[in-house]
């Protein structure tokens, strides 16, 4: 079984938001970079698992990136990953983040593609149904469990008000949500392995950009909370019915 | 060229309140064009298209397949390129919910046609076609310029509100060829609530303050006056109190409710990920230092064993 992961690099949760050059770069200065928590979390994880039940699986990652991914990456082999691929391309837009994994996926001949359900900073959730469609394989997205019997996956996905069981043929690209798997923390043996394991570099394939970031902006500052008194709970409905309107 | 909106139905043929949303967004966006907005069913629905002729547009395309009985984001998206092509649109709207995070980027690739996910408002068109979208978790937005010829947008639920009218649309029969689905549904399983989280107008949820999932019954109480559906912290859904669907925050579901009530949750920045575009928030807790006081439009310091029965009797009240 040869599963490929993909990763990302995103500024850590409590990064404080800001932009530079006119609004129109993420402002980097003091960021600590994390691997997206979704990819992390579940995708990872789970196939991590997948491993643990079966030895002969084989964990590949990848990360569309600049060198300044390769702690993540470093991170990611820690935590249970087999050998990882970094493609040098620094910035692409989802389609061109997509385009550089299916490309290495052809090659691969992957049994399983996850990935989380969406990165934290662009918040996209595309890249999983783009990787799906350039390979045309089956896309489960948004999904909380993931079990697998032979070569058919059991896949339960969240659906508007529920969940819905997805049964489904290898190979198949995943998108990954809350359930799939609890966070885990590399240990020292993960972390000196993981310095020899190998990650190698390749250089991107040819992918236009469909899309363009043109500038950020900040949502207005809240005007600040209106305290009620506990006793006095009637205001807060009152303030809510005829102040803000939502009841 | 015309704006081509996709109609989301649900497994018991309804259309989904997401895609209310987003006919009157794509109406208001072919508006702006100069064009017609139209839409496309692929699912049998059990409701009468041509009714939503009242949110603008002109015709609906009714796709009738059995191949597309149930939602297989690979056939969809093979069967949504051809309706595309018939209509000649050139924007595709999409919700950006379960099935349209699905489908948007597939479609994407297959028409190369650029997508803007999330989008919170209508493009500016007047120079070039950018699209403003949600980024970094709700604390910023991007403006995204869609190069290509034909553009796709998905609109996050509850950005925009739902506009009905009068008018019918003209429902157009249309054919399709793909093939059979390779994903197979075995089961589909709803909460037992009346509200989905996802397309909830108010929402009430719990942290651990609540103290244990026995003591969630107050909450219920609250949500079902207010007519709201239900969510909790990561640490509750962590905890088992509550299913992990109910999870909001920047790892677990995002949310973009009129009103939000959080109770017993301190405001960890992972959890403000989540509901920052909630239109009002309501933060009840004893910890008067409690960050999310700080992100909060209204707030009670107090007791919530005591707060929430008071709140749920003043809404009742009120109701009359």
């Amino acid at each position: 079984m040869k599963i490929l992961v993909c990763i990302s690099k995103t500024p850590d949760t409590t990064a404080k938001i800001a932009f530079t050059d006119n609004n129109t770069k993420f402002d980097t200065a003091g960021v600590q970079w994390i691997i997206n928590p979704n990819d992390e979390y579940y995708a990872l994880v789970r196939a991590i698992e997948l491993k643990e039940a079966d030895a002969s699986t084989v964990i590949h990652l990848i990360n569309v990136g600049g060198p300044d991914a390769d702690a993540i990456i470093r991170k990611a082999l820690a935590l249970g990953g087999d050998e990882a691929i970094r493609v040098n391309a620094d910035n692409p837009d989802s389609f061109g983040i997509a385009t550089q994994i299916a490309q290495v996926a052809k090659e691969g001949g992957f049994d399983l593609i996850f990935l989380g359900k969406e990165t934290i900073d662009y918040n996209g959730s595309a890249v999983g149904g783009m990787v799906a469609e350039l390979l045309d394989l089956p896309y489960v997205s948004l999904a909380t469990r993931f079990e697998l019997n032979g070569t058919t996956a059991t896949i339960t996905r969240e659906i508007e008000g529920g969940e819905e069981v997805n049964e489904v043929s290898l190979p198949v690209v995943v998108s990954c949500n809350k359930g799939m798997a609890e966070q885990r923390i590399p240990n020292m043996r993960g972390i000196m392995a993981a310095r020899t394991k190998p990650l190698k570099v390749v250089e991107p394939a040819a992918a236009e950009a469909l899309t363009v970031t043109e500038t950020f902006s900040l949502p207005p500052a809240k005007a600040g909370v209106k305290l009620i008194d506990p006793d006095n709970v009637q205001e807060l409905v009152r303030l809510l019915h005829e102040e803000a309107k939502v009841i | 060229m015309s704006v081509l909106i996709f109609i989301d139905i649900n497994e018991e043929g309804q259309v989904k309140k997401t895609s209310l949303e987003v006919l009157t967004y794509g109406s208001k966006l072919a508006q702006q064009l100069g064009t017609d907005a139209e839409g496309v069913a692929l699912a049998p629905a059990k409701e009468d298209l041509a009714a939503l002729g009242k949110y603008g547009i002109k015709k609906v395309y009714q796709v009738s397949n059995g191949a597309l009985a149930h939602f297989d984001a690979q056939v969809y998206t093979k069967a949504l390129a051809q309706v595309v092509e018939q209509a000649g649109a050139t924007v595709v709207v999409f919700s950006n919910n379960t099935d349209g995070k699905a489908l948007a980027p597939r479609l994407s690739v297959r028409l190369k046609a650029g997508l803007a996910s999330g989008a919170t408002a209508l493009p500016e068109t007047s120079g070039d076609f950018i699209v403003k979208k949600s980024v970094f978790s709700g604390k910023a937005f991007a403006n995204i310029k869609i190069t290509t010829p034909v553009k796709i947008i998905s609109l996050n639920p509850n950005s925009f509100s739902i506009e009905a009218g009068e008018g019918t649309a003209e429902v157009v029969p249309a054919t399709v060829t793909v093939d059979a689905p390779k994903i197979k549904v075995t089961s589909v399983q709803k909460q037992k609530t009346d509200v989905p989280l996802a397309e909830a107008e108010r929402v009430v949820s719990g942290g651990r303050g609540m103290k244990g999932p026995e003591n969630w019954g107050i909450l219920e109480d609250l949500a079902k006056a207010l007519d709201a559906a239900l969510a909790c912290s990561r640490p509750v859904a962590d905890a088992h109190w509550r299913p992990h669907n109910e999870h909001v925050g920047q790892t677990g579901g995002t949310i973009a409710p009129n009103l939000y009530v959080a109770v017993g949750i301190s405001g960890a920045i992972q959890h403000l990920a989540g509901v920052n575009r909630s239109k009002v928030i309501v933060v009840i807790n004893k910890d008067p230092d409690a960050p999310f006081f700080k992100a909060a439009d209204y707030g009670i310091v107090g007791d919530l064993f005591e707060v929430v029965p008071k709140f749920t009797e003043a809404v009742k009240q009120l109701k009359g």
